[in-house]
């Protein structure tokens, strides 16, 4: 099995760091991962984007046009990585600062209120975690002790407080995700 | 006449550490000296096994050809870079180099500056003729306004190209250098005071004490067209005045009184 | 002791390979996309550990002239940079192998020419296997396409330098350096003593002891007649490392009916385009050339007779086709795809051309 995978949204986001969590944590359950970044300027405020490929078998190319899941977290992204879903594949975007919805019939297409929520309950910095939690409530390609463990390996040791407060954050996004009817 | 041929009698002889190739330097130069004071000073503070050096592009290009000890020719302006290298991953050895004007003050600015910034623990041996010499006599970021070499036939122009460098100053602003004086070579009082330079800044770069410039001012008879009398009376003349004698900075407090203004 | 698995982008595994294989000296000078090299070099602090001095030199040219200086001492050095700063580098490294120097240099290639782009780019090809400095001389040059190659190339680069007393390069691009892949790390190994240096390097200039002539590292020789034996000397030199050192991968060439030449991150991409391929019943093999010097010309001249036509594909407009082309004679259609200026293909495109190589023969 072979989960090809998009962040994308603004620079400051934490698309880097999330996907670099997922990557973390595919290594814990020894699968072969890679990670690519949109690198450069890009980085600093403008869109930001990472390729994430978790897999049983070596990987070859780290770099992909159309995926298995797109995670979209502005409108500039939502444009360019829209088609690049698979036929039958997954979209999630979170709706702050989306101003105009996905519109493809022919992926499933979910919500989740990030943004808001983290703003809300005092915890923006986690709002990349709630993100990721909301992924792996519909694909759950990852066991969470493995994004703990990955998480754990990620961070330097003085943020290892930081851990319950980001475990939090993916049981909230689990609970938070919701497949987008069609109207 | 052989009675006389022993060594109780012996008032000179030639440094240890120079061996018998004949120079390629021209009569009247100022390298062959220098080469020799910087033999003897090597050998006399027995580092003849410790010693690198690094030569440079230019007339010294050779200088690995006359002295016994390990060399490194650079590329040309690039000496101080590799000494750089060289005395940090070897802390523990003297390592100097040795370049003309055009090597040290026109290509290789950036790397003189920047391994003086940074105080790396070497000697730089620099002469300034004010010429290009092993190319045939073009002008040097040293050379005086109004006088005249093969790239600038009537005289070096301000307007055309701008002025004398005296980077030996520059490099005195610098806190990573220790020890800066400007030599001659013309005289033998002035050969005995550059000799007791030379042999500070060695001392200093053995100690880790930072970086330290010898200049020397130079002749050039074949590249000035003079005889070598001439060329020492011409610098004396000409080029004294622009660049003046004596230490420009020494930051070892017995000699602050020398300390040029 | 099995070795721990780490994450890591490409310049990370160069950094932490470097350490562990005891290199000496790492000059360098700051450019995207290779800037973490230094940075996790600096992170490391090595010179606490294994004595390893790390330098930010003043310029990319100033850094070549450290590792040529250090070199000289016979101390295991490197360098690295990306694209333009590498132009800067000729110099330093036809200067090195002019003194028959080892050292190893990093390119992280991105898009040219001039400034470009700062996004992967593999058109320094020519540059570095064809010349790139003055001068009759060969690079050494190995082209890793992961981020396990490029901590295993700097142990191969330097010990293939070493044997042969030669720059290496290692040719990588801005995706293998920016991609975080798994990674094992080689073991710990001790830095050379100045004894062992002594007697494995006797050219080293480490300071003359009274029982030898006193050594000189140069590449000067103004005596043409001599220069001219020197440089026959190189020429013997390169043609034994052409013989002996190629190296290349082949990944379902045995029956394939196409061909796939690439290198580095393109050999990545090319992988995906061929196994898509094969799930469409065509039969396309992926030979990838690790070493781009010496150029695996053998094993790609005897795929004339076995396949209808090669495609090659890399980030350029088509430089290593004509390696290719010499290999082969010319007696198979050999195609070029390549995107430029930063741009990386996508497998479905790789394919599409693919597709169109075969509709065409």
């Amino acid at each position: 099995m072979q989960h090809e995978i998009v962040i994308a949204g603004f620079g400051g986001q934490g698309v880097l760091s999330m996907g670099k969590i997922l990557a973390y944590s595919g290594l814990m359950e020894n699968k072969e991962v890679t990670w690519f970044p949109s690198y450069g300027p890009e980085q600093r405020g403008g869109t930001a984007n990472v390729t994430v490929i978790l897999s049983e078998d070596r990987i070859s190319s780290p770099v992909l046009n159309e995926y298995d899941i797109a995670i979209i977290l502005n409108q500039p992204s939502l444009e360019k990585f829209e088609n690049a879903v698979k036929q039958g594949g997954i979209l999630i975007y979170d709706g702050y600062g989306i101003t105009k919805k996905p519109t493809r019939k022919d992926i499933r297409i979910f919500e989740i209120d990030a943004m808001n929520t983290a703003t809300k309950e005092g915890n923006v910095k986690a709002f990349n975690m709630i993100v990721l939690g909301g992924m792996l409530k519909i694909v759950p390609m990852v066991k969470l002790e493995s994004v703990m463990a990955g998480l754990k390996k990620s961070l330097p040791e003085r943020h290892h407080k930081l851990l319950p407060m980001n475990e939090k954050a993916i049981l909230r996004g689990m609970e938070l995700i919701k497949e987008q009817t069609v109207e | 006449m052989k009675d006389i041929i022993n060594p109780e009698n012996k008032v000179y002889e030639k440094p240890r550490l120079m061996n018998d190739s004949p120079m390629h330097y021209c009569p009247g130069c100022s390298h062959g000296v220098v080469h020799k004071l910087v033999a003897e000073v090597i050998d006399e503070m027995g580092l003849g096994e410790k010693t690198i050096g690094v030569a440079p592009v230019g007339c010294a290009v050779f200088a690995y050809n006359y002295l016994d000890i390990d060399w490194v020719e650079a590329a040309h302006g690039r000496a101080p870079a590799v000494a750089t290298a060289v005395k940090r991953l070897n802390p523990d050895k003297m390592v100097f180099t040795y370049q003309g004007d055009g090597d040290l003050a026109a290509i290789g600015t950036a790397e003189t500056i920047h391994a003086c910034n940074r105080g790396e623990n070497i000697v730089i041996i620099f002469i300034n003729n004010a010429i290009y010499g092993m190319t045939g006599g073009q002008m040097a970021p040293t050379t005086l306004l109004d006088m005249k070499t093969a790239t600038c036939p009537y005289g070096r122009n301000t307007s055309l190209n701008g002025y004398p460098l005296k980077i030996s100053d520059l490099l005195a602003q610098l806190e990573g250098t220790y020890l800066i004086s400007r030599e001659t070579v013309h005289t033998a009082p002035a050969i005995k005071r550059a000799k007791k330079m030379l042999r500070k800044a060695f001392e200093n770069a053995m100690a880790g004490k930072g970086s330290s410039v010898v200049e020397f001012v130079s002749t050039c008879a074949s590249g000035w067209k003079m005889t070598p009398d001439q060329a020492n009376k011409w610098m004396v003349e000409n080029m004294l005045p622009m660049y003046p004698l004596g230490v420009l900075k020494d930051k070892s407090s017995d000699s602050q009184h020398t300390t040029a203004k | 002791m099995a070795e721990e698995i780490k994450l890591m982008k490409g310049n990370e595994a160069i950094a932490h390979a470097a350490i562990r294989y005891g290199v000496d000296g790492y000059f360098g000078y700051p450019i995207t996309p290779q800037s973490e090299i230094m940075e996790t070099l600096m992170e490391e602090k090595p010179w606490e550990t294994t004595g390893m001095t790390v330098l930010q030199a003043e310029s990319e040219v100033a850094a070549i002239n450290m590792v040529y200086g250090g070199a000289a001492c016979g101390k295991r050095v490197m360098t690295s940079s990306s694209s333009p700063g590498i132009s800067l580098k000729q110099e330093g490294i036809s200067y090195m192998a002019g003194a028959e120097l080892p050292g190893l240099i990093v390119n992280v290639m991105r898009g040219g020419p001039g400034l470009g782009t700062i996004q992967p780019s593999q058109a320094d090809y020519f540059q570095t296997v064809k010349g790139g400095g003055h001068g009759d001389y060969r690079l050494i040059t190995l082209a890793p396409a992961s981020v396990q190659e490029m901590a295993d190339h700097v142990a191969l680069g330097f010990e293939l330098s070493f044997k042969y007393n030669n720059p290496a390069m290692i040719l990588s691009d801005g995706v293998i350096g920016q991609m975080m892949e798994k990674v094992i790390l080689p073991e710990q190994r001790p830095r050379k003593t100045e004894a062992e240096i002594r007697s494995e390097q006797p050219w080293a200039t480490l300071g003359k002891p009274a029982s030898r002539k006193p050594n000189i590292i140069t590449s000067l020789e103004l005596d043409s007649s001599i220069m001219e034996q020197n440089n026959i000397r190189f020429q013997a030199k390169y043609k034994t490392i052409e013989e002996n050192e190629v190296l290349y991968e082949e990944l379902l060439c045995d029956d394939a009916d196409y061909l796939i030449v690439a290198f580095g991150s393109a050999a990545r991409i090319s992988q995906k385009a061929v196994d898509m391929a094969r799930k469409e019943g065509i039969k396309v093999g992926l030979f990838r050339p690790i070493t781009l010097w010496p150029f695996p010309v053998k094993e790609i001249s005897a795929c004339k007779n076995k396949v209808k036509g090669i495609l090659v594909v890399e980030l350029n407009a088509g430089q290593m086709i004509e390696d290719v082309k010499l290999a082969v004679e010319c007696k198979i259609p050999v195609n070029h795809y390549g995107r430029l200026g930063g741009i990386v293909p996508t497998p479905q495109e790789v394919l599409r051309e693919m597709k169109k190589m075969k509709e065409t023969i």
